[in-house]
């Protein structure tokens, strides 16, 4: 059993991972994607304007990543701390 | 063979292996009707939930509304992905190790609370009802092509076909059925598109060939795009139109909404472990991102094929546009279905497609002898399936896609019927009348509950409020909030109380369907809004569909208020919060039951 210390340390832990993983959710959606949709809109890749590229295609694909990233971190944090399931 | 016959076919073909898994795959227990006997792979169960997920909405009216809107559908595809982050990060882990069967049983434990727990269920059935109506919408639209009939027959026979496999399902067989119909949807969404993309700009791949030249050209579609809708008078496709509050704020209701959506979460108390919870959700998202990278390559390519079917010469042009009886096959078949009209308005016996609202295009318009836009229809929700036989691809296309589209409203319209009928089973019957009901009266309660929702879902699909997707935005606006708060504050706030936690509820419920019903009718029965539903009148001009996440921010709000004068929860509770925060001894909490 894992000590209360050990366990709050564990959720502090991942408290940080959660609020990093949500900044990068936020600024690939929400900022690049409609607040600063019409700046970035300037560049362009291929036929695809970056803030319209941002909102219909790259932020989903981050999201992805994101997730499996979080994941795989988690997995690394829950031996750390000892508190993976039998 | 013909076009009728091959769609018979496929469909019937694809009906018979779905009923063969949930008989196969039928429930004996309670455990198996409720969360499949938590024995679902991680993938297994992320395929799944795609399934469950993507609805009618997404694989019918998505690439319409893309279509139709250009950018501003951003916020549909960022919305309706970007709650699987929150999700993965902040519910999915931890109500799985709590280890229950629904979502308002872990509410109403909790907050220590039975009050509490009845209003999540009123949330969640009023949220999967919401949801379920634009189901039963896109399986009318569907039918109708399909078998020829009218709309409400086509509802009729969905109504039909979805009794039946809900009450075969239970958990088990739906989740099985639902990796099936995963398979057929999403093979019938990426062929069409893959044939499309390739046709206009040579790229096989449809999430390249939207940002790719035209065939021939050095023109990227995009700006052909953009072009050919200007010189219509419609906004240019790319550009927004929303303001940026209003797609900050949607996306973000859509987003928390995804997340608090009861048929979605429940899908996570499936999975053996916590970290398999984790994944899972990552898992689902990438099986959803497949469908939703295509969708503005469809969305925009069906548009453009659209105007340039109508528009075959230069605007203003004697003969650049298409002559009524000339026009195509697929054009007379969807007339037949009344989701597209053309009424010829000046009389020329040719087809004149183009924003008449436009006041800078008006005179234009006059010069050319054209009075008014004469496509006085033209539905949103039949682009993708008319997608096909715009493109003239092969037939046995066109009768894959109908198998798709039906696949999708039935595997959603399963997992919400569930969700509906184990709040009603299992949280009020089992939880609160009668706590000593046995598990067959328990299962018999959950299959008459599926039955009664069935009959309200359909009758709300023959009488919607907006097109189909718009109606699921309203259900995306009461998840958001009332049940997503309650979730995450129940997980990462341990000092919150069970009086905070209801106020919150009811305050989130309450703003966000006064303030729809303020702009949409009470219940939204037409004629009584109090207000036209109109951007000048909106608060601060945020939409109805955007409300949720200012009622979610109110049910944070008050609920933390309230929750600072209340006493806090008693100290088994705290333990319990700690207790799901760490992955640690999920096999023994998820045997209590």
């Amino acid at each position: 059993m894992s000590q209360p210390t050990q366990r709050q340390a564990y959720w502090t832990a991942n408290l940080k991972l959660v609020a990093m993983c949500l900044v990068i959710w936020f600024v690939v959606s929400y900022l690049f994607g409609i607040i600063l949709v019409d700046q970035l809109n300037a560049i362009k890749i291929g036929g695809y304007r970056l803030g319209f590229w941002f909102a219909q295609q790259g932020s989903m694909y981050i999201f992805v990543v994101l997730i499996f990233f979080y994941a795989s971190r988690m997995r690394k944090l829950d031996q750390k701390f000892n508190v993976e399931e039998d | 063979m013909d076009l009728k016959t091959l769609t018979f076919l496929v469909v019937g073909a694809t009906f018979a292996l779905y009923i063969g898994i949930a008989i196969w795959a039928r429930a004996g227990t309670t455990k198996e009707f409720y969360v499949a006997g938590t024995g679902v792979h991680p993938v297994a169960n992320g395929m799944a939930t795609a399934a469950d997920w993507m609805s009618a909405a997404s694989f019918i009216s998505m690439a319409g509304l893309i279509a139709f809107m250009g950018y501003d559908a951003s916020v549909y595809l960022m919305g309706w992905t970007g709650g699987y982050v929150l999700l993965a990060l902040l519910l999915a882990p931890y109500l799985r190790k709590f280890g229950k069967f629904t979502v308002s049983e872990f509410i109403g434990e909790r907050y220590y609370s039975k009050a509490a727990r009845m209003v999540a269920v009123v949330c969640l059935v009023v949220a999967s009802v919401t949801y379920v109506i634009g189901q039963m919408k896109g399986v009318g639209v569907a039918f109708s092509r399909f078998l020829e009939v009218d709309f409400h027959t086509g509802v009729f026979v969905g109504m039909a076909i979805v009794f039946i496999y809900a009450v075969m399902g239970g958990m088990k067989g739906i989740t099985y059925t639902q990796i099936a119909q995963y398979c057929v949807l999403i093979f019938a969404y990426t062929v069409p598109a893959v044939f499309i993309s390739l046709n206009l700009t040579g790229n096989p791949i449809p999430q390249l060939g939207l940002g790719s030249d035209m065939v021939g050209t050095s023109v990227p579609l995009l700006d052909k795009l953009d072009m050919i809708v200007n010189d219509l008078g419609f906004a240019a496709y790319t550009a927004q139109k929303k303001t940026t509050l209003d797609m900050f704020l949607l996306t973000l209701s859509l987003m928390i909404g995804t997340a608090g959506l009861p048929h979605v979460i429940m899908r996570f108390f499936t999975v053996p472990r916590v970290e398999d919870a984790r994944s899972s959700a990552g898992w689902a998202l990438v099986f959803i991102a497949i469908l939703y990278t295509t969708a503005p390559a469809v969305g925009a390519m069906a548009r453009l094929n659209l105007m340039e079917t109508i528009q075959t010469g230069p605007v203003g042009s004697a003969d650049g546009n298409l002559i009524y009886a000339d026009r195509p096959e697929w054009f007379k078949n969807w007339e037949l279905t009344g989701l597209l009209k053309f009424e010829d308005k000046n009389g020329d016996g040719r087809i004149q497609y183009y924003d008449d609202k436009s006041a800078t295009f008006a005179e234009k318009a006059a010069s050319f002898g054209w009075q008014g836009n004469e496509m006085v229809t033209v539905d949103r929700d039949i682009m993708v399936l008319a997608n096909p036989e715009i493109a003239n691809l092969p037939n046995w296309v066109i009768a894959l896609v109908a198998a798709g589209g039906l696949a999708a409203a039935l595997s959603t319209a399963a997992g919400l019927l569930l969700a509906i009928s184990t709040a009603i089973s299992h949280d009020v019957i089992k939880g609160m009348i009668s706590p000593d009901i046995s598990e067959q009266k328990e299962l018999l309660a959950s299959r008459l509950a599926m039955a009664g929702a069935i009959v309200v879902a359909g009758y709300l699909g023959m009488n919607p409020p907006g097109f189909a997707a718009q109606v699921v935005a309203l259900a995306f606006g009461l998840a958001a909030s009332s049940i997503f708060p309650a979730l995450m504050m129940g997980i990462f706030n341990k000092n919150m109380d069970n009086i905070g936690a209801i106020v919150g509820m009811l305050v989130g419920l309450l703003s966000t369907l006064i303030y729809i019903f303020w702009f949409k009718g009470w219940f939204f029965v037409p004629g009584t809004e109090m207000a036209a539903n109109t951007a000048e009148n909106w608060f601060m001009g945020i939409s109805p569909e955007s409300f949720g996440a200012v009622g979610a921010g109110l049910n944070f709000l008050s609920a933390y208020l309230v929750s600072k004068v209340t006493p806090p929860p008693p100290e088994h509770i705290q333990h319990l919060v700690e207790d799901i925060r760490v992955p640690m001894g999920a096999a023994k909490a998820a045997s209590h039951h």
